[in-house]
């Protein structure tokens, strides 16, 4: 109550929330990167037009930037579907892991397949892997209350160690050091988007990116009907806004838990359709390479909506794909920091996503006092 | 005293003078601008401009510390205090004086001796060791009282103080506040209660729409008079269409109800209760006395413990018991489709997901009817929210909420709208039995209007309607029979044209009749 009488306006329009604020937070997170690079000896400049270059400046720059992109919109996905349920899903690590182990399983061994049955049983082996080990989680949430952060995270633990036993003791190529299964059979990878253009008549230079970040799109569109559009989207929003309204208005608040976490899950599942059937055509050990935890940050930025969510991975994409060419470019900027550029984005529009939200709608008041509607209270 | 603001919303340009050694009262109805208003004097907002003077000397109120140091002590509608704590350590709770708390350190000696001096003084009885938690409501609310004249208050705010007190606790209150006023102490008064205002203040401001209307002293003006003002146009009084029928069936049987909380206290004790088709029961009580888990069970929204509950089938006539189905274990969705609505008492916090908008929350519970679908159809996966949002709209014209716009977040509209709002999905249906909790709690007067002549047409069109308020003056308006309840229990039944308002009073306060 009283935050909202001395906190933010409330007649200040819909946009300058999810948009204004997003790209101040941005700016801000910029401002303290180019503060940084200055301080260890670079022109902020220079590395702004390297990143942007790096990361847009060719069919193939951007190319790897939309294979990083559909990692982290599979998994921002993941966890904006449980957000919406009242759910903080840190598990999407494991799952996507797990999820990994399904996708493997048909890719090695169901290989006879024709492609697009193929394609179908390890979306949907990826998708159940991740939903089930999310469901252990989910039923202890529900049932129990014990919390799904401290469960979640826990799963991540254990699911690293079971593909490190399966890896290394049951699933290795025989005579291999390292642990990897062996390479899939050519017909069980998915078509490179290059390869498709080429089919039609568009040249493209080689890239990563794979069939999958449409998949990752129509993903994005299903997930929009399912919430906003479907009985069951609307019970699971219900549960996440007000649980006792859920109860009061008949909903099981447990059964929507279950559901929420599962779908989560399953999206998290399906990065390995990109990472996995896409690129790398192996099961290998920990290919989710934290995808899985900036899923988090992609959600909190693109506001848990589908469609900031392909906005933030896009640019979570750019900064993975432009701060590896930074590396390679300038002497003294090493990965490190482009990790700390990666941490200064997740640190402003993430965890001080809201900081400068009173500012700006009493800016906004200031300037257009009198224009904006009256609040509707 | 003088202060003024600049054009603010919720305060526009307000002047206010309070005489020293008067009761001065605030009126108005919600949303009007009394709480912005205190909570400026009290520190714990800052006005936009304006000044306050207090004995002639300009002051800046910029906390509540401020305002303490100036001399004014707030007591909140909702109690500040520490429930484990005592009555003691509650008292010096932000103002120790030392170190050690012990029992014979020198602060707590000093403000035992303190305490037993203005406790004497003001006739507020109130004993130090006692448990704060264990204390009656009115009791909690002298020790908030005594809290702010420790700190030396000169000017004592109180915010709807009665909001909780039988009758009788009010009439005590105003009584101390009588002592309080007789020492030199100024007191402001906030409440919507005009019968409060006519008994105990001398002089009454008038705010709507975040203005002063009118200031009146008490002895020259009346409470219609004060309506008037409030609202701003003349207020009808209620007036009953036709009384109920006495060959309607019943609608519902409460047998031995027994409902245990969380903790596995009882909060519903053996409640027997009857609702006939076509009646208003009103079920009256100060506030936390199993009301509200008598209703939350009735709609299924917590297990029951023991006892039945049966809804009957096809009660609207024919004289004889309609068939009954046992409803306790059923879930609300289940007594949905039974005909069974239900009006929660917290309509933010129950009836609405608030950051939602206010089509989501025009279809809550019943969002899997088939005419939400697309194409009407029952095995649709989506909703057809153009419909939705038509249906929302007319139904937003029907029932008056302001403004009409479907697709504005629910928390936007005003308490009364949310009501309003909330009242039209669960009346529209014209439900077998009606579940109606705090139907006016927090809502202006105007709509209180409204909605109470939307329950009476819903009773006249035959519903069974069980009328859960704490508002004693809605239950005599609304009710046919009223009940009482007191921790748990029914204590008390009178069909509503026998009722006397002493009685009920002492029903609430838990006095059974003899024999």
């Amino acid at each position: 109550m009283k935050a909202e009488t001395l906190g933010a306006p409330q007649n200040v329009p819909w946009w300058i929330d999810p948009l204004l604020l997003t790209l101040c937070n941005l700016a801000l997170a910029f401002a303290f990167s180019a503060l940084l690079v200055w301080f260890i000896g670079e022109s902020p400049p220079a590395i702004a037009a390297e990143l942007l270059r790096g990361a847009f400046g060719s069919a193939e720059a951007v190319g790897y930037t939309l294979f990083y992109a559909t990692n982290f919109i599979f998994t921002g996905l993941a966890v904006a579907v449980a957000y919406h349920c009242g759910l903080f899903n840190i598990g999407g690590e494991g799952q996507a892991y797990i999820g990994g182990l399904g996708l493997g399983l048909v890719a090695l061994y169901m290989d006879a397949l024709p492609f697009p049955l193929l394609l179908l049983c390890a979306m949907l082996a990826a998708a159940l892997f991740g939903a089930g080990w999310s469901l252990v989680p989910a039923v202890l949430q529900a049932k129990r209350g014990s919390h799904v952060v401290i469960t979640t995270i826990m799963f991540n633990f254990i699911a690293a160690a079971l593909m490190n036993y399966l890896l290394v003791n049951v699933l290795i190529k025989p005579g291999s050091m390292s642990p990897e299964t062996r390479v899939f059979a050519d017909s069980a990878h998915l078509p490179m988007v290059h390869d498709l253009a080429a089919a039609v008549g568009l040249g493209l230079s080689a890239s990563p990116l794979n069939l999958s970040f449409f998949i990752a799109l129509l993903c994005c569109a299903a997930t929009w009907l399912f919430l906003w559009h479907t009985p069951w989207g609307y019970e699971v929003r219900t549960v996440g806004g007000n649980p006792r309204a859920a109860v009061y208005a008949g909903i099981s608040p447990s059964r929507c838990i279950i559901l929420a976490m599962c779908l989560s899950g399953g999206l998290a599942g399906l990065l390995s359709l990109n990472e996995i059937l896409g690129s790398q055509h192996r099961l290998l050990i920990e290919f989710t390479a934290g995808y899985g935890f900036v899923g988090i940050a992609v959600a909190l930025m693109g506001r848990s909506h589908p469609a900031g969510i392909v906005l933030a991975a896009i640019l979570f994409g750019a900064l993975y794909q432009g701060g590896a060419e930074l590396a390679y470019t300038f002497e003294r900027i090493s990965k490190d920091i482009v990790i700390v550029i990666q941490g200064l984005v997740i640190l402003f529009t993430g965890a001080l996503g809201f900081m400068l939200r009173p500012p700006l709608g009493a800016a906004w008041a200031k300037i257009f006092r009198g224009g904006g509607g009256r609040a509707v209270a | 005293m003088c202060k003024a603001f600049g054009p603010v919303r919720a305060n526009d340009d307000i002047s206010l003078a309070l005489a020293k050694g008067k009761i001065h009262g605030i009126v108005g109805e919600n949303g009007a601008g009394k709480t912005t208003l205190m909570n400026v004097l009290y520190g714990c907002q800052r006005a936009d401009a304006g000044e306050i003077y207090i004995n002639g000397a300009r002051r800046s109120l910029r906390s509540s510390a401020a305002a303490i140091r100036a001399g004014i002590g707030m007591v909140h509608q909702h109690f500040m205090l520490v429930d484990n704590f005592s009555v003691l350590e509650n008292i010096m709770l932000g103002c120790e004086r030392g170190m050690f708390l012990g029992a014979n350190s020198p602060g707590p000696r000093r403000a035992r001796a303190e305490l037993q001096r203005l406790a004497a003084e003001y006739k507020l009885r109130a004993d130090p060791d006692a448990l704060t938690g264990d204390l009656p409501v009115g009791a909690q609310q002298r020790v908030e009282m005594l809290k702010t004249l420790v700190r030396g208050a000169e000017i004592l705010i109180l915010d709807e103080p009665t909001g909780a007190l039988t009758p009788q606790e009010a009439d005590d209150l105003f009584r101390i506040l009588r002592v309080i006023r007789g020492q030199g102490k100024t007191v402001v008064l906030i409440t919507h209660k005009l019968r409060e205002i006519m008994a105990v203040s001398d002089r009454v401001t008038v705010m709507r729409d975040g203005r002063v209307v009118a200031v009146r002293e008490t002895r020259d003006t009346n409470a219609g008079e004060l309506s008037e003002l409030m609202v701003g146009r003349a207020v009808a009084t209620e007036s009953r269409t036709a009384p109920p029928r006495r060959d309607s069936g019943t609608a519902l049987t409460v047998k031995n109800l027994r409902v245990r909380d969380r903790h596995r206290v009882v909060r519903v004790r053996d409640v027997n209760l009857s609702l006939r088709s076509g009646e208003i029961l009103g079920v009256a009580g100060v506030a936390g006395n199993g009301q509200s888990e008598l209703l939350e069970a009735l709609a299924g929204m917590c297990r029951v413990d023991g006892g039945e509950i049966v809804f009957h089938r096809g009660g609207g006539g024919g004289g004889g018991d309609g068939q009954g189905e046992a409803a306790a274990g059923s879930s609300p969705s289940q007594l949905r489709a039974k005909g069974v609505a239900h009006v929660p008492e917290d309509r933010r916090a129950t009836g609405m997901v608030a950051f939602e908008s206010a089509s989501h929350a025009a279809i809550l519970g019943y969002h899997r009817e088939a005419q939400y679908r697309r194409g009407r159809n029952p095995r649709g996966i989506f909703f057809d929210w153009p419909f939705i949002g038509a249906q929302t709209r007319r139904r937003m014209d029907e029932f008056d909420v302001r403004p009409p716009l479907p697709e504005i977040r629910a928390a936007q509209f005003s308490g009364g709208n949310q009501q309003k709002l909330i009242l039209a999905r669960e009346m529209v249906r014209e439900p077998r039995v009606l579940l109606i909790g705090q139907p006016t709690r927090g809502v202006d007067i105007g709509a209180i209007e409204f909605i109470h002549r939307k329950i009476l047409t819903l009773r006249d069109q035959g519903s069974a309607i069980l009328l859960v308020s704490v508002e004693l003056e809605e239950i005599l308006a609304l009710a046919d029979r009223i009940v009482v309840m007191f921790n748990g229990a029914v204590v008390g039944e009178t069909p509503a044209a026998a009722a006397d308002e002493k009685q009920l009073g002492r029903w609430m306060a838990g006095v059974r009749d003899e024999g």
